[in-house]
């Protein structure tokens, strides 16, 4: 058969015996048009269905066992919350002196026998250096030549060692309160922090030790508990706090209030530790009106999205509803609540799902409007958040330790100054504390069992990662695609060197991404020059930007002209691909809405003056590429975003250089991501836009 | 083991009660004879500076070497006889320990403290009278039936990764010594039972029945220890010790009670054991109860004009104390700790030993001269640093007696397990915050490297430095190694124990001595007081966070493998049923080119992608594909 058939079936025979992998990717690039289409329509519809797909939340590892144990925390413990949040008023009110109050926490913690010092530390700006991203700076060193006296900060530690335990872990307590202005919730919050720590100091239960930092936030508190937590991993060696601070210092200002300190001895300075620690509660209280229950927000963003593991966050929030009848939430942005084309969305998926149910009951994607609106606006707060790389509490500064810390910021009912609100407002609260620190107690292990990359979409639902990589999969999947269909259109017309002209591409996208590089690394020069205001900084970075930019042109123009658009993009489009894909490893969200502005921008862009069949085609090309061109600039995203979610007031230039300050400062991988990928990106688009099409690259 | 244990307590309990009904029937003249058999019972009970209250219970075996009696103890316990005589133990210390001793609160220079003291978990050394090369067949034997004795898990001891020789820290500089510990051991009833068993009357009667298990185990510190020492002349010396700090109860009416300077709490035997101590154990030559106050109690007493007296307007301490013994130290200045004395004969009427406060005070217990702590630095999972620090008390007793000339001495001594990979050459010592040359400060130091899966890593290392000094530290960095999913504890996911390391003043020594003779005395205890014991004090256990694998990802490699091998052995039968004569035809009837496999797959890939010849796209593609597939595996 084969030897009568050889001469006409040469053809079919070969294409039978080419592997089916192969011809998928071959019919794949064939069809890349609609593949992209398709891919990115399903990508993004998706990942609006995120809030739909969210799974409610369960406690998973068992040893936690919360709520299983009635709580202890009684009324006498509000008598002695009550009494410490007295004395601080009248002592914060008699004097203004910064240490008032962590000496009138140590005389308390000292009275429950337990351990404490002082932890006294000078507050540093945390300056941009190029080289110390993703690194914890531990430039201990570089002290200032001469502090003054008024700007130490002092915070009262204090420390249970567990009756019977062997001291290798310990649960961190975190009060934060400003001492220069200490309000009433701050001194509540001490109070209910004191309460529980003296609680915890008689419990029969402890097996891990608990340390309570009364951190003194007068220059910010994610400062001072780094700063601690700075020490506490770090060789601060006994004395060495004591040896940075001249005593002479403290007594010059405060002769009277340190008296008791130096009665106390040397070694209230004296550094203590306590093994390793396995969680922190960074507790809080706001005295803003809750509208009918005292509530209950969890904040656990970290640096660059990290998130501690959704079980801390679990116990919480059961006890919080199960057993306090607090109410939980968690932030949401209110532009999406408000927001009718959602609600629209809402109810347009209500129908879907509830015709879905009828078809087959088993389907459990059962959602109402109002769930899905708040789903949506819980879950856009949630990924602005990790994409944004700032942690937005204290809270951030363990997950650099690699601990779980969440904090826990309390609203009561009405007015805290009402005697019977206080009083339930302290007993829910640090029944709920209590009943945390317990479950944690409980853990033999490090929390392990449940997720650490998710997102909320309700205090109890999740997102996890197994459900949100895949509308950022679909949304990706069209960049390779397209990059070979280009590159193999593009090979297909030019015969005589082309297999080489690639090269020349590479060469273009890489000098760019060299240029963004140089640009990301520009503010620490500039930071030398003195100038003046945000907005004198941010034009000249823009100025110095363009210049080399424009420079980088005069020497690409000849082999950015002569390698065709085609190739260029399709060698852009491969760099994105394998930006985005290391981004969404490093964080998620950012990833994410970088990928839903570049990959539209990357598929669609196309030379302006191409020539296209339909003049209609034509516009519509122009307009969209000009619109996608707009929004993915980041300073114009930044811009649309702010005037979207209502921040009113003038847009000054100054503002982007504070953003961008805000991120490095914080070791943002946004920043890295927006300067590396996104903006080298951009210009390449913005470069292929007004490419000049002439010679062998424009294919009809 | 438990259930095994279990059994054998109901045969041991027979066997116990036969022999003590025949040695009470038939040796009960026999019992005080020096040349024999001797047990005695002593209690020590110490009101400490933070409400608490020290119970040392101290039991003494002994027997004289007789070759005549061979195998057969009228009193000592045979298990012990014979383990000595197996091993040929020359020395032996074993302790269980649970909770902390608090070295700032409870003192650390007395010899309550530098003898029993001891780190969490289990801690076991010994030396044998054996052949060099028999020792660690010697040790491992022992740890088997130390494990058996004791119902613990003592045998993990037996892996050589987890025993090390130390050459000078136990003062003896012998190569026959074996040191383990087990900082994750715990400690409970199970592993006092065996203890208890060890002793001629048992929990039955003497001291030990005051051992009500909640209450002991209620306390804040929990060390039962065994000591034994065998020589040719005197026999075998086993002493139990049982180290526990109690909380009296207390009625806590506010967390400011502390504050106002209240008065600390009373307490009595029975309030704190919540039994009756009525006579003690026929068996046992001593039995009395030691009630000590220290010297900074004394010194108060002596101000308030009260010198030894026990009934005064401070404390009431009922009943009257049988004798007063007092201790005599170097400086006549200064006040001495006093000892109460009871002997607990009365069978019928309870000897309630006990302390009234009178009036709020407050004391110190004796420091040592430097606090050693120790903690782990840095973060991550790859690597760190451990540092031992030394942070001097300022205890004035020792500073005021010596010159300023003076220096000290300390001895670190530091197991790591092999998986902290710790590098010793990274060794840096900062003395008051200054970094040293290791030469002026290092008196002597012996570094045994780990090795992998065989050997600890062990720092033995003797720092000389004026006493005047303020902080010592060292500091040690460490990588954390990789381990086979099968070398993982279990709950992996809690970390790493680096057992205790401990530190002695070998200059510095907590012994005491007594007046009055040693003859009408004669307490075991107190001569144990008087030895010359070196300070030391242990750390903290630390706890090292590992990296540890998904543990279901065994069942990932496997689905893995599988469908490798699948792949392969589709493709490998694909070939062997192609007929490859037929193909060759068919390739040489075309004018098919001599082109390798992968360009002639490559060469009909592009022509099909629009009948373009080239392989451009397809390595991009590859390019891509394989990124995302790398990705996504991640």
């Amino acid at each position: 058969m084969a030897v009568k058939e050889e001469g006409d079936t040469s053809q079919q025979g070969k294409k039978s015996r080419s592997r089916l992998i192969l011809r998928l990717g071959a019919l794949l690039v064939a069809h890349s048009g609609l593949v992209s289409v398709v891919c990115c329509a399903a990508g993004i519809i998706a990942f609006i269905l995120l809030p739909v797909l969210a799974n409610n939340t369960y406690i998973s590892e068992n040893a936690l066992m919360p709520g299983s144990a009635d709580p202890a925390f009684s009324s006498q413990e509000v008598l002695d919350a009550n009494r410490l949040t007295m004395d601080i008023l009248n002592r914060g009110a008699a004097k203004a002196s910064g240490i008032e109050i962590a000496k009138l926490l140590r005389e308390y913690i000292v009275a429950v026998g337990a351990e404490s010092y002082y932890h006294k530390f000078v507050p540093r700006a945390n300056k941009f250096h190029p080289l110390h991203f993703f690194s914890s700076t531990t430039d201990n060193l570089d002290l200032p030549a001469n502090p003054s006296c008024g700007s130490f900060i002092l915070n009262a530690v204090g420390i249970i060692r567990a009756p019977r335990g062997d001291g290798k872990e310990t649960i961190v307590l975190v009060t934060p309160y400003n001492s220069q202005n200490t309000t009433y919730s701050d001194a509540v919050s001490l109070g209910i922090g004191f309460s529980i720590f003296s609680l915890l100091s008689h419990v029969t239960w402890l097996a891990k030790d608990i340390v309570w930092l009364a951190a003194d936030s007068r220059y910010g508190e994610y400062t001072t508990v780094d700063s601690w937590l700075k020490d506490y991993h770090g060789p601060a060696f006994p004395g060495e706090t004591s040896r940075i601070v001249d005593d002479a210092c403290f007594e010059e200002n405060n002769s009277d209030s340190l008296d008791h300190i130096k009665v106390e001895g040397h070694n209230s300075y004296v550094y203590k530790r306590a093994g390793t620690m396995a969680a922190a509660l960074v507790l809080k209280v706001v005295d803003k009106k809750e509208e009918e229950r005292d509530s209950l927000s969890i904040y656990a963003e970290a640096s660059n999205g990290q998130m501690p593991n959704l079980d801390l966050i679990n116990i919480a929030h059961y006890l919080a509803v199960h057993r306090q009848g607090l109410r939980v939430k968690i932030g949401s942005i209110i532009y999406f609540l408000k927001a009718s084309w959602v609600k629209l969305l809402g109810e347009m998926l209500q129908h879907i799902t509830t015709l879905a149910k009828r078809l087959n009951p088993k389907w459990k994607f059962d959602i109402t409007s109002a769930d899905y609106v708040e789903g949506t606006a819980t879950l856009a707060s949630s990924i602005y958040y990790q994409a944004l790389g700032v942690p937005t509490g204290s809270h951030g500064a363990f997950r650099n330790y690699q601990v779980d810390a969440v904090t826990l910021e309390f609203s009561p009912r009405s007015s805290l100054n009402n005697e019977n609100v206080r009083s339930a407002f302290l007993l829910k609260t640090g029944r709920l504390i209590e009943g945390v620190i317990r479950s944690v107690n409980n853990l033999l292990e490090k929390f392990h069992q449940s997720f650490f990359l998710y997102f909320l979409t309700a205090p109890h639902k999740y997102v996890s990662v197994g459900i949100y990589m895949i509308p950022f999969g679909i949304l990706i999947a069209p960049l390779p695609i397209v990059a070979a269909a280009l590159f193999s259109s593009n090979n297909g017309s030019s015969n005589k060197d082309g297999s080489w002209k690639w090269l020349q591409a590479a060469k273009v996208v890489f000098l760019i991404h060299l240029w963004a590089m140089i640009t990301s690394l520009l503010p620490y020069v500039l930071l030398q020059l003195p100038l003046g205001t945000p907005s004198s900084f941010a034009s000249a970075w823009a100025a110095v930007a363009i210049c080399f930019l424009l420079i980088t042109y005069l020497i690409l123009w000849s082999s950015s002209i002569d390698c065709g658009w085609e190739l260029l993009k399709s060698v852009m489009i491969v760099a994105a691909a394998i930006g985005l894909s290391l981004m969404s490893v490093i964080n998620f969200s950012t990833a994410q809405i970088g990928a839903m502005l570049i990959v539209p921008m990357c598929l669609l862009v196309k030379p302006a003056r191409k020539q296209t069949q339909g003049v209609f085609a034509k516009a519509l090309m122009l307009t969209s590429n000009l619109a996608l061109l707009v929004v993915a600039f980041p300073p114009a995203a930044l811009l649309i975003a702010k005037t979207l979610f209502g921040a009113s007031g003038n847009i000054d230039i100054g503002d982007f250089w504070e953003w961008a300050q805000i991120l490095w400062s914080w070791n943002s991988a946004t920043y890295m991501y927006l300067l590396w990928i996104h903006l080298p990106c951009w210009v390449l688009c913005l470069n292929i836009f007004l490419y000049p099409c002439i010679g062998s690259s424009s294919k009809a | 083991m438990a259930a095994l244990c279990r059994r054998f307590t109901g045969f041991h309990f027979l066997l116990v009660l036969v022999s003590l009904s025949i040695s009470s029937l038939v040796f009960g003249d026999w019992i005080g004879d020096d040349e024999g058999e001797q047990f005695t019972e002593e209690l020590l009970l110490k009101p400490l500076p933070d409400r608490k209250v020290l119970a040392h219970f101290h039991f003494q075996s002994t027997a004289h070497p007789s070759p005549d009696s061979g195998h057969h103890h009228h009193l000592f316990p045979k298990a012990i006889a014979q383990l000595v005589q197996k091993f040929q133990i020359r020395d032996l210390e074993l302790s269980f320990t649970q909770g902390r001793w608090n070295y700032e609160n409870w003192g650390g220079s007395d010899p309550i403290s530098s003898t029993n003291a001891k780190p969490p978990g289990v801690e076991l050394w010994a030396t044998f009278n054996v052949p060099v090369v028999e020792i660690d067949t010697t040790w491992k034997n022992l740890t088997h039936a130390l494990s058996g004795l004791f119902c613990s898990s003592i045998n993990f001891l037996e892996s050589s990764t987890s025993y090390t020789t130390p050459s000078f820290v136990f003062g003896l500089n012998v190569s026959n010594i074996r040191y383990g510990a087990l900082p994750r051991e715990a400690v409970c009833t199970e592993n006092l039972t065996p203890w208890l068993k060890l002793l001629p009357c048992r929990d039955k009667a003497g001291l030990a029945t005051l051992l009500d298990r909640p209450s002991i185990y209620k306390g804040y510190y929990h060390s039962q220890k065994l000591r034994l020492t065998s020589t040719k002349l005197s026999g075998i010396i086993l002493e139990q010790t049982l180290t526990i700090v109690l909380q009296p109860n207390i009625q806590r009416n506010s967390a400011h009670s502390l504050l106002d300077g209240a008065i600390q709490p009373s307490w009595s035997i029975s309030s704190m054991f919540k039994r009756n101590l009525t006579g003690s154990c026929v068996l046992a030559r001593t039995s009395r109860i030691l009630v000590e106050l220290e010297k900074n109690i004394v010194s108060k007493l002596e101000e308030l004009g009260h010198g030894g007296s026990w009934s005064n307007s401070l404390l009431d301490l009922s009943p009257n104390p049988f004798r007063v013994i007092k201790e005599v130290n170097p400086f006549p200045e200064e006040s001495n700790s006093i000892l109460f004395e009871y002997v607990n004969s009365k069978e019928y009427e309870p000897l309630d030993v006990g302390i009234k406060w009178k009036l709020p005070f407050v004391w110190s217990s004796p420091h040592a001269p430097f606090h050693a702590s120790r903690f782990l630095m840095g973060s991550g999972t790859e690597r760190g640093s451990i540092a031992i620090s030394l942070q001097s008390t300022k205890s004035d007793e020792y500073f005021r007696s010596k010159s300023n000339e003076c220096r000290m001495q300390a001895v670190v001594f530091q197991v790591v397990p092999w998986y902290v990979k710790v590098y010793y050459h990274t060794l840096q010592i900062f003395i008051d915050q200054k970094l040293q040359n290791l030469s002026d400060v290092i008196e002597k130091i012996r570094v045994t490297p780990s090795e992998d899966k065989k050997l600890p890593g062990t720092l033995e290392l003797v720092l000389g430095y004026p006493c005047t000094v303020q902080s010592v530290a060292l500091t040690l960095d460490f990588d954390k190694g990789f381990l086979h999913i099968h070398e993982y504890p279990p709950d992996a996911n809690q970390g790493f124990d680096i057992p205790s390391a401990l530190v002695t003043f070998p200059n510095l020594h907590s012994s005491r001595i007594y007046i009055g003779d040693d003859s009408s005395v004669h307490s075991p205890l107190l001569l144990k007081f008087q030895e010359k014991n070196v300070v030391l004090s242990y750390t903290e256990v630390l706890l090292v966070p590992f990296t540890t694998p998904d543990f279901s990802m065994p069942y990932n490699v496997i689905t893995f493998t599988c469908t490798v091998l699948a792949l392969y052995f589709g493709s490998l039968l694909n070939v062997l049923r192609r007929r490859i004569g037929e193909e060759e035809r068919l390739m040489r009837s075309k004018d098919a080119t001599k082109r390798g496999l992968i360009p002639l797959i490559v060469s009909k890939i592009t022509s099909k992608l629009r009948g373009m010849p080239r392989s451009k796209p397809l390595l991009i593609f590859a390019v891509v594909l394989s990124v995302l597939f790398h990705y996504i595996v991640n």
